[in-house]
């Protein structure tokens, strides 16, 4: 066993700057063998450029970094790696159609006379993931395992290519559920055992306290501190994190209670048991106006399935939908747009912004879908709409002529909901909007929601975090296994809503 | 609230910035070692020299290009747009011919009027035939869902084919000579192909400014994904962008029949789709898709004949051009990659930076 208290990477003072941004100033950091590290902070606070120095992705301006307590300079990736610092990111960036044995060994697969000695290859993975406690058919492709799995298979690549002692997690559950992130903690564990320094960056303050050993804070490219997780509490870590106090969740509750009284006592949305074969079982769902919907459940529970059918990405094999008493025949994205439907979906990335393409453009996408390819929106109409919602919804960015792609994740999220505020939806579904975005934005938005709703508009809520579904939602739907499970009215408690996602009786 | 970078800055980071360097540095060689290049006379009227040939030649190409850059703005290819033009060429020159090319006319007084069909309705069976080709290509794409470089291929590989069953596998001559002006006439001293190329821009620049399909198809070519999402019928888009480039298509195999007096299926239009997509990507539109610029692909079709219409001036044979143009491609792709654009961004900003400490 090895000791637990040795300090293996320092950082001192460091300080790096990029065009027009300070991106760090005068940050320390240290990392001690089997430690579980959290780097925290908001979007653009400086974790991945704090990253970026440490594994030799960019050079910092000034400052010393001591690895086992001698100083060096990491030149590049490959540099760090050999001297023992690996890094796992979000994506996972291995190959699907290998298999998990060709992901975990390639460029390494051990040989025999007549090349790969595949027999041998397949032993050694299945025996480098027992290692870590998993338990799985290594012949398989990897694509044919859940995004834990795949994810443990990156993080064992990267501590199979050097024997690495500092392996650097970047945001590694943001896409699991709670049995998944479960692995991962329990592979995360078996490392710290081991003396690996491990540096967990992560959004879910849950997940920090449940599995780190020490936090550091960084804002604005400043360090706030560094504290032992059992030393800070909740409350001070994220008013740490965001620099303000969170009596701003308060006022919330009680526009909650006061948009309540404005829900429209008539539906205008009715879906009698519509469902889709392997995606929903058939459910009931009745929609109000002024009305916030908030959808529970796991991943893959069936809440964005739902969303999907509602919006008419999917085409229900049964059950019907009436919108204000009319029985609605077509199904598709464009029928729902003219209806007032809106979808903000949960691959922002993927089918949510259109990144090349400027702020404003990606705002008036949807307002110019709907008006039709002749009804061009002029310019300066177009500068007008882009400015007011930059505005409106606070979103960092110097011109609404900046490519999407240059915001964080908040700002991007705040794009596409401007996109469908310009088309003044009657419904609005929010799959997972405040994921994989920081703190003071994710307040921003919740607060929005309630405002919209006060201005009559229907909201279908969807999030992972079950907090911030009880904050915004009147009404909450609970999913479990593809089913509706039961709808809540009344104000409940976390822990009840918990049990029904659970199941199990 | 507008735009505040200096006007310097907003074309170096513009689609036209690279482009245009390319041309300049081709117009500078020939400046240097071909003085006489840009030498312009005046023969019976008409303007006359090299920039006019260069113009005159391009014509066609700078046509495909337009259309090239929608389809490739989709993230899409068309790869049939030299079959389109010979079977849209074929169309036409068939309907002219009286004798469908079995026999040769040797009176002038019947030459002049050698015609079946009035001129305008060879134009409009021309152009149709083309289109309706482009609508094919779009139906396969985005109706179809099949590759875009596998669909186009399969009209690529049978439009030779269909040209040929059009003109009865005769090559087709015309002698009816208000034909031969699309090619070959001109209007106030200047070739009447670059009035049809300027008229086709401008419909094309209506077409995407002035309507929203401009946004559409850069939205499809961005993340079509987010555009089905948003409620943009992506394949109308597809399908728009497909037909204008046959209808493109059909306008260049107009002028090149014209040029050449006929049509040999088998000939003209021939490699009209690599030249297409070379000059696309000279023009810095990328293709996966995306953010594109007309003006900027109609430079580049200008650069591949300006170098071509160069390389004939230093007496380079022919045969030998194919070989030249390959460097050319080699240069520019060498000059677009990221590693060189950041060595001249850097060497303008250092020198930039000289300049405000001198000052």
């Amino acid at each position: 066993m090895v000791e637990n208290n040795q300090e293996i990477i320092k950082m001192e003072k460091i300080y790096k700057s990029f065009p027009g941004v300070q991106a760090l100033e005068n940050v320390d950091f240290c990392l001690k063998q089997g430690e579980i590290h959290a780097l925290v902070g908001e979007n653009g606070a400086g974790k991945s450029t704090l990253i970026k120095v440490m594994t030799g992705v960019e050079r910092h301006d000034s400052g010393h970094i001591f690895f086992e307590g001698e100083e060096i300079t990491i030149r590049s990736p490959q540099h760090a790696q050999i001297v023992g610092i690996s890094t796992v990111y979000q994506e996972v960036n291995l190959c699907d159609y290998l298999t998990v044995a060709e992901n975990l060994l390639l460029g390494r697969e051990p040989h025999n006379h007549f090349g790969i000695d595949w027999k041998a290859m397949n032993e050694r993975a299945k025996h480098i993931l027992a290692d870590l406690g998993i338990h799985i058919d290594v012949t398989r492709p990897l694509g044919y395992f859940s995004t834990a799995i795949q994810q443990i298979t990156a993080i064992a690549r990267a501590l199979e290519i050097t024997s690495a002692k500092v392996l650097i997690l970047d945001e590694p559950t943001s896409s699991l559920d709670i049995h998944e992130t479960e692995q991962i903690f329990r592979v995360m564990k078996k490392l710290k055992n081991d003396g690996v320094g491990i540096i967990f960056i992560t959004h879910f303050i849950d997940q920090i306290y449940e599995i780190s050993d020490q936090i550091t804070i960084l804002r604005n490219g400043k360090l706030v501190g560094s504290y032992e997780t059992n030393n800070l509490p909740r409350l001070s870590l994220i008013s740490k994190m965001i620099g303000r106090n969170l009596s701003d969740y308060d006022d919330m509750k009680a526009t909650k209670l006061e948009t309540a009284k404005n829900i429209d006592k008539e539906p205008f949305f009715v879906a009698n048991s519509l469902g889709l074969q392997d995606a929903i079982t058939p459910f009931d769902l009745t929609l109000h106006a002024g009305e916030v919907v908030g959808f529970a459940g796991l991943l893959g529970s069936g809440r964005t399935e739902i969303a999907r059918l509602l919006f008419g990405i999917d085409q229900p094999d049964q059950g019907t939908v009436t919108f204000d008493h009319t029985k609605i025949k077509e199904f598709s994205p464009i029928a729902s747009i003219e209806r007032g439907v809106g979808l903000c979906p949960e691959d922002r990335k993927r089918e949510g912004i259109a990144g090349d393409l400027t702020i404003r453009e990606n705002i008036i996408l949807a307002i110019q879908a709907r008006m039709g390819w002749f009804k061009y929106i002029s310019l300066q109409k177009q500068y007008e709409l882009a400015n007011h919602y930059i505005k409106l919804l606070n979103i960092s960015t110097p011109s609404p002529d900046q490519p999407v792609k240059n915001l964080s994740g908040g700002n991007q999220q705040k794009v596409i909901l401007a996109r469908w505020l310009a088309t003044n939806p009657r419904l609005l579904i929010l799959d997972e909007p405040t994921r994989g975005i920081d703190v003071g934005a994710k307040a921003e938005i919740q607060k929005l929601v309630l405002l919209l709703a006060e201005e009559g508009k229907s909201i279908i809520f969807i999030s992972s975090e079950l907090e911030e579904v009880l904050r915004t939602s009147h009404r909450i739907v609970v999913l479990r296994d593809k089913k509706k499970i039961i709808e809540f009215t009344e104000e409940v408690s976390e822990q009840k809503i918990m049990q029904s996602i659970a199941g199990g009786d | 609230m507008k735009n505040n970078t200096p006007l310097v800055k907003r074309f170096r980071q513009s689609q036209l910035f690279w482009p245009l360097i390319a041309l300049s540095l081709l117009l500078i060689v020939d400046a240097i070692f071909a003085p006489n290049f840009f030498k312009i006379g005046i023969v019976q009227g008409h303007l006359y020299g090299n920039l006019i040939d260069v113009v005159n030649n391009a014509a066609p190409l700078m046509l495909v290009a337009i259309g090239m850059t929608l389809v490739i703005a989709t993230a899409g290819v068309d790869l049939s747009v030299g079959a389109v033009i010979a079977i849209s060429a074929a169309m036409g020159t068939v309907l002219i011919n009286p004798a469908l090319g079995n026999e040769l006319i040797t009176n002038d007084i019947l030459a002049a009027n050698a015609t079946n069909t009035p001129l305008w309705l060879v134009v409009v069976a021309n152009l149709a035939a083309g289109t309706l080709c482009g609508v094919w290509n779009g139906f396969l794409v985005s109706r179809g869902k099949i590759q875009p470089m596998v669909a186009t291929l399969i009209l690529m590989v049978a439009g030779r084919g269909i040209a040929q069953l059009i003109t009865n596998g005769q090559i087709m001559t015309v002698y009816y000579k208000p034909y031969w002006w699309f090619g070959n006439g001109f209007i106030l001293g200047l070739p009447v192909s670059m009035y049809i190329v300027a008229i086709v821009f401008v419909l094309a620049w209506l077409l995407i400014r002035k309507t929203s399909i401009g946004l559409f198809i850069e939205i499809v070519g961005t993340n079509s994904r987010a555009a089905y999402y948003s409620g943009i019928s992506e394949k109308n888009v597809k399908l728009i962008a497909y037909t204008f480039c046959g209808f493109c298509s059909a306008v260049a195999g107009l002028i090149l029949s014209s040029y050449i007096h006929g049509c040999d299926a088998n000939n003209i239009g021939l490699l009209y789709e690599l030249d297409a997509i070379l000059a696309v990507v000279i023009g810095g539109t990328l293709m996966s898709g995306g953010r594109f610029s007309l003006l900027a692909s109609v430079i580049g079709a200008l650069i591949i004949w300006t170098f071509t219409i160069t390389m004939y001036t230093f007496g380079v044979p022919a045969n030998a051009l194919l070989a030249g143009r390959a460097v050319l491609v080699l240069i520019v792709i060498l000059l677009y990659s990221d590693y060189s654009r950041r060595l001249i961004n850097r060497l303008i900003e250092r020198k930039g930076q000289t300049h405000g400490a001198t000052n």
